[in-house]
């Protein structure tokens, strides 16, 4: 099964026999390629039992929780790497869920959707709704994204929060695109990041 | 080898009785030591020639060796028959399951019914034990057939203490630890409704302080049953028991004005109490009571639970609980696997979702299935 580019981006980057927390890590496809490919010891984080379960019969180590408040309970430092894929819009407060991130791993990857991509303007400039994506497919009402968020606003709060960018990388359908204009061109994007 | 089993009920388990006696005393958590130690045990399907698919079963309170055979004394389907048998979650085709009376019980396994060394049932000369105790003589039952590394331990509620205990004091002799619906410790709600239990069994005046086995008589059965009743209510969710009986009468009409079981939930109870003492010791109860109480991990390990998964290693850990179980609840779940996290233990926990309160691990619940199939592999 070929993961999706941004996961795949990241699998690419983590390095081997590392320490990885996988926050937010769904039926573990990232988790799985990571053990098989990186050699990583990867831990995951998943608010859906369903999801838990079947990252448990995976064989993989997830434990069942809320990342708004559970990542409070562990120590610092205790990865090498923490990941956030998807999730960031997701959560109660993206800026706190940065921090944790950044206190549980010694590195970060955040990935997540670009709500400045041309075709979500698009569809807001022209048909005046709340854009209904391949990538985004869920109505306004019933999204779990809460925060949506775009390249520039990411790299705002980034400088604000006086954090290091080691690296930024942009999707658009299905592929890896240039930087330039990534506010615009970008579906997605991955920030490897470090305090 | 000395009778273990109480009177009344040796000649239905005497046939069904596989044990050993363990060639050393057993040094206990109190001090004293146990000599003789017979302990029952049950196997399911073949031990491979390198001894490492043996899976290891803890029992819980009130549950014995038949998981997966029909009880002697009762006639009813194992325990656990749902999860562990051929090509069950729990795949006895691959595995080698193994599951011990513990010691205390009445199931085969020395307790307080057996007899002691001046020829007498022990009754209330049984030394206190703990769980911890019962593990111990399962390592030394283990040691005995030769099994070094278990590819599993596995238990529910006491079961899943037992299995927290094994992990925390014999690290490295199990790639795998599956806890379910159970506690790192006996909370203070925990040890209240076990001592509502223990003081209606002492109540019942044919207890006779322990030594009532040489009666005519089968004991402090009323207190026992009672003992019971509370302890069912405890399994239960409070859903479910509206489901179950809501405020149906039982086999009448209307509400008779007295106090016979008016209600279906009443006759109920009444009949789990009394089917409870066909099957259980009173003196085992209370001393299996007392050691859940006892059971505080922390504490054992200088009062940090992380400390006493600090030799845990690679050893794979799974930990679930049931939304409806206020027995032992989802934080309860949640301590023990912050702990495990603390020291980088591979852990998995999921709160699954069942309408059955605290049982729903004995009961249909299909996600459970899947997990425990998952993670045992």
């Amino acid at each position: 099964m070929a993961l999706r580019p941004d996961l795949a981006k990241i699998a690419e980057l983590v390095p081997e026999g590392t320490r990885v927390l996988d926050v937010g890590c769904g039926e573990g496809e990232l988790m799985e390629v990571l053990r098989r490919e990186r050699h990583v010891d990867v831990r995951g984080l998943e608010i859906d039992p369903e999801l838990v379960e079947r990252c448990v019969s995976r064989g993989l180590s997830v434990v069942q929780g809320d990342a708004d408040r559970d990542l409070a309970d562990y120590p610092d430092a205790s990865y090498d790497v923490a990941i956030l894929s998807q999730t960031l819009q997701t959560a109660e407060r993206p800026d706190y869920m940065l921090d944790q991130l950044l206190r549980i791993g010694q590195t970060a990857f955040v990935s997540f959707p670009n709500f400045a991509y041309w075709r979500m303007r698009f569809a807001l400039l022209f048909k005046g709704r709340m854009p209904v994506t391949r990538h985004l497919p869920v109505s306004w009402y019933e999204t779990q994204n809460i925060h949506h968020v775009t390249v520039d606003d990411f790299r705002q709060l980034i400088a604000d929060k006086g954090v290091t960018v080691e690296g930024s990388w942009f999707f658009a359908g299905g592929r890896e695109i240039g930087g330039g204009n990534a506010n615009w061109r970008a579906e997605h994007a991955v920030f490897q990041l470090s305090r | 080898m000395r009778p273990q089993v109480p009177q009344r009920m040796a000649t239905a388990l005497a046939s069904h009785l596989n044990a050993i006696t363990l060639g050393a005393p057993l040094a206990l958590d109190s001090g004293k030591s146990l000599a003789d130690v017979t302990l029952a045990y049950e196997t399911y399907g073949e031990l491979n020639a390198d001894k490492s698919n043996a899976i290891l079963i803890f029992h819980a309170l009130t549950g014995d060796q038949f998981v997966a055979k029909t009880h002697p004394l009762t006639g009813k389907p194992g325990w656990w028959e749902r999860m562990v048998g051929p090509g069950k979650p729990i795949d006895t085709d691959r595995f080698h399951v193994i599951c011990a009376n513990v010691i205390g019980s009445c199931i085969g396994s020395t307790g307080p019914a057996s007899i002691g060394p001046d020829g007498k049932p022990y009754g209330m000369r049984f030394p206190v034990i703990t769980i911890r105790d019962m593990v111990r003589a399962q390592v030394a039952l283990l040691d005995t057939l030769g099994i070094g590394t278990l590819h599993a331990v596995v238990g529910g509620s006491m079961g899943g203490m037992q299995a927290l205990s094994f992990a925390a004091n014999f690290p490295g002799r199990t790639d795998r630890v599956l806890a379910i619906a159970t506690t790192a410790r006996h909370s203070a709600q925990n040890i209240a409704f076990h001592e509502v239990g223990r003081q209606a069994i002492m109540a019942d005046p044919e207890w006779k302080g322990g030594d009532y086995y040489d009666g005519d008589g089968n004991g402090p059965e009323k207190g026992l049953s009672v003992a019971r009743m509370a302890a069912h209510i405890t399994y239960l969710s409070e859903a479910g028991l509206t489901d179950k009986f809501g405020r149906r009468l039982q086999d009448r009409e209307e509400k008779s004005f007295g106090f016979d079981a008016d209600f279906q939930v009443e006759s109920y109870l009444r009949y789990q109490g009394l089917a409870f003492t066909t099957r259980f010791d009173a003196n085992s109860y209370l001393f299996i009571t007392r050691a859940m109480d006892y059971f505080d991990l922390a504490e054992e390990h200088g009062g940090l639970l992380a400390d006493a998964f600090r030799d845990a290693g690679d050893t794979r850990f799974c930990v679930v609980s049931f939304d409806t179980d206020w027995l032992y609840p989802t934080a309860e779940s949640r301590n023990f696997v912050h702990a495990l996290n603390a020291v980088a233990a591979p852990v998995s926990f999921v709160e699954l979702s069942a309408p059955f309160g605290h049982d729903s691990f004995l009961l249909e619940c299909p996600a459970l299935d899947r997990v425990i199939k998952g993670f045992v592999g």
